[in-house]
């Protein structure tokens, strides 16, 4: 069986759902082991083993957490040659580009991007041009590098049970290379509510909502959805840029999506089109968001949220 | 790369010419690769091109001796990329240009950057967008890192470097939050569009953009190999591509009071509650 490597950026005690995505995919194609991005304690090694992972990759010493990415590609790079794996797994996010992408310098590799699937002989799903077409790649020389997108993997009804402790491979790295220096981290502000790249239900709002983000998240919290906004409405300031969905914020690929007080211009739809169901209130008829929307309500937000919120709250008594 | 400590500094910006967003794009041909006419800047490029203008003028720009070159590498055309970039503000151009770079993919697109990077030489700084509005990977800025050895600045939203000093320091957005980063010179930069405003080509620029130089390198001059990049030299292959059928529009309904019930009863006739 062929061996798979999947990159834990930030192992916890809980392993997060895009993080059981990668180990229960790397398990459907072989043989799996997490390669440990961060210090891991017995939680969360008991907890990478019951989501899939039957071995562990670490750095001799910990993996030095102030240099950015470099250190990452070091370790990534000693556990294929250590593994000999066909394929490594890692999260379709900044880091997770970033690290693929050097670490398939270094291997003679390829990377692939933004997939939605892998199957058995390693040929990847993806979508291309803001989600237009849909293709089937390949990589043809050195291990498939692969970076997937959250939500694109069933998980598994039961997590299978932990059992033994798998083993610790400890990776001497020596010279890293040349380095940024991570001086400080402002974690993004906890909202309570799912993470955006990963929640089934996002509500997202716009110019529109004209500074008030009240009526957005009531509706969101109503459904236990994700909060998601805009460009103009971040770039207003209303909301914190990681709320950004679209181009240059996060794409999303929701079971809902509803679009509030938003136009619906290309750099948006980009983000948001895959969504399995879209709903748009928009006051403009000719909004461009309509041509994508399963049920359009032309309308006022302040006014159609409010109620749809009250009365989702009132049929779950 | 110069080991230059403080003022002036050189700067080179890539910069891609890619199928306009704003029209119907399309995979077509044995390689499925993208038709590129209605090409333009990268919109996201705007955005390193001004980030390189203005670390050249915080440093007392041209007249103080620092350099900002724009480089592409693509077909014939790509050259308006680098045009635009001069009408912007930088000093000159570079184009890489080979049929044999057809169907190249990130790896081999970072191999020839590279390898024009290094025989070009002096760079204190190379800039780059966050992403290609074409294939919005990501990858070749943090590549070009690796295979020029430098340290990378990217996905920064924010960046200076401290007057008379070579450190760089930034602000970049991850899976993390926000990170404070620096790094001292030589460095790999990219910018997110948060950065800065892109500044538009003014009359002025554009007639002296006629006068500046593009220099034009094939890959014989770069010393590469054709089996080095394009489809052959690229460690990727897409093997089939199908166009994703439109998303029909649905019903449109007019709020006369009670579309808020009326959204709620659809979640619930698609069993979404
Ligand atoms: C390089 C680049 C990258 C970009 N990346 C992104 C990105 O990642 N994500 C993104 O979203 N945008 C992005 N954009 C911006 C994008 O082009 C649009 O400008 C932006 O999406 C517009 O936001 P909006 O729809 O909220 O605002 P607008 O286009 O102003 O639309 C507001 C809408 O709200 C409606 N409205 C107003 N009041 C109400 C009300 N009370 N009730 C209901 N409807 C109301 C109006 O009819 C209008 O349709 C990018 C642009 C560029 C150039």
């Amino acid at each position: 069986m062929s061996n798979i490597l999947v990159y834990i950026h930030a192992p916890a005690g809980a392993p997060t759902k895009g993080q059981r995505e990668l180990l229960a995919l790397a398990a459907r194609l072989g043989q799996a082991s997490a390669v440990l991005g961060g210090p891991a304690d017995a939680a969360a090694l008991a907890s990478l083993g019951a989501a899939g992972a039957t071995g562990f990759y670490a750095a001799a010493g910990g993996l030095d957490a102030t240099g950015l990415i470099a250190p990452a590609v070091s370790l990534l790079e000693a556990a294929v040659r250590e593994s000999g794996a066909t394929a490594v797994l890692l999260p379709n996010t900044v880091e997770g580009r970033e690290i693929a992408a050097r670490t398939a310098v270094r291997l003679d590799a390829g990377v692939i991007t933004d997939a939605i699937d892998v199957d058995a002989d390693l040929t990847v799903t993806k979508p291309v041009l803001a989600g237009s077409y849909t293709v089937k790649a390949q990589v043809t020389r050195g291990p498939a590098l692969i970076t997937l997108k959250a939500n694109s993997v069933e998980l598994p009804e039961a997590a299978p049970a932990a059992g033994a402790p798998a083993p610790v491979h400890e990776l001497e790295l020596g010279e890293t290379g040349p380095a940024a220096r991570i001086t400080a981290t402002a974690p993004h502000t906890a909202t309570g509510r799912p993470e955006l790249s990963e929640a089934r239900f996002v509500v997202a709002g716009g110019r529109g909502v004209d500074g008030d983000f009240g009526p957005v998240e009531d509706l969101a919290d109503a459904l236990g959805a994700a909060v998601g906004a805009s460009r103009a409405a971040t770039d207003a300031g209303w909301i914190d840029h990681s709320a950004q969905v679209g181009q240059t914020g996060t794409t999303v690929s929701p079971q809902l999506y509803i679009s509030a007080g938003i136009s619906g211009a290309i750099q948006q739809k980009a983000g948001m089109q895959t969504a399995k169901t879209i709903i748009a209130i928009n006051k403009d008829p000719d909004a461009p968001v309509f041509e994508i929307a399963d049920l359009g309500i032309v309308g006022d937000l302040a006014v159609v949220l409010p109620q749809a919120a009250a009365e989702i709250r009132r049929r779950k008594g | 790369m110069s080991q230059n400590t403080g003022t002036p500094l050189n700067i080179l910006v890539l910069v891609k010419h890619v199928p306009d967003v704003q029209f119907d794009r399309h995979l077509s041909g044995p390689g499925q690769r993208l038709d590129r006419k209605d090409s333009v800047l990268s919109e996201l490029d705007e955005y390193a091109i001004e980030a390189a203008l203005a670390l050249a003028e915080a440093r007392g720009g041209d007249k103080a001796g620092n350099t900002v070159t724009a480089m592409t590498m693509g077909p014939e055309a790509a050259a308006n990329a680098v045009k635009k970039s001069l009408q912007m503000g930088a000093a000159a151009g570079v184009h890489i240009c080979d049929p044999a770079l057809a169907g190249s993919d990130a790896g081999a697109t970072s191999l020839a950057l590279a390898t024009a990077i290094k025989q070009l030489g002096g760079f204190d700084v190379v800039l780059t967008g966050m992403a290609s509005t074409d294939a919005e990977t990501s990858l070749v800025p943090a590549q070009l890192a690796e295979r020029l050895g430098v340290a990378q600045l990217t996905n920064l939203s924010k960046l200076e470097i401290d007057p008379g000093t070579n450190t760089v320091t930034a602000l970049r957005v991850g899976e993390d939050g926000a990170q404070s980063v620096e790094a001292t010179l030589p460095v790999l930069i990219s910018v997110t569009d948060q950065a800065n405003e892109p500044r538009y080509p003014n009359f002025r620029g554009i007639l002296a953009a006629k006068k500046k130089k593009i220099t034009t390198l094939t890959l014989a001059q770069l010393g590469l190999a054709e089996e080095a990049v394009g489809a052959a030299g690229s460690a990727t292959r897409v093997l089939s591509a199908a166009p994703r059928p439109p998303r029909a529009a649905g019903q449109v309904i007019t709020d006369s009071g009670q579309a808020g019930i009326a959204l709620v009863d659809f979640l619930a006739d698609a069993k979404l509650i």
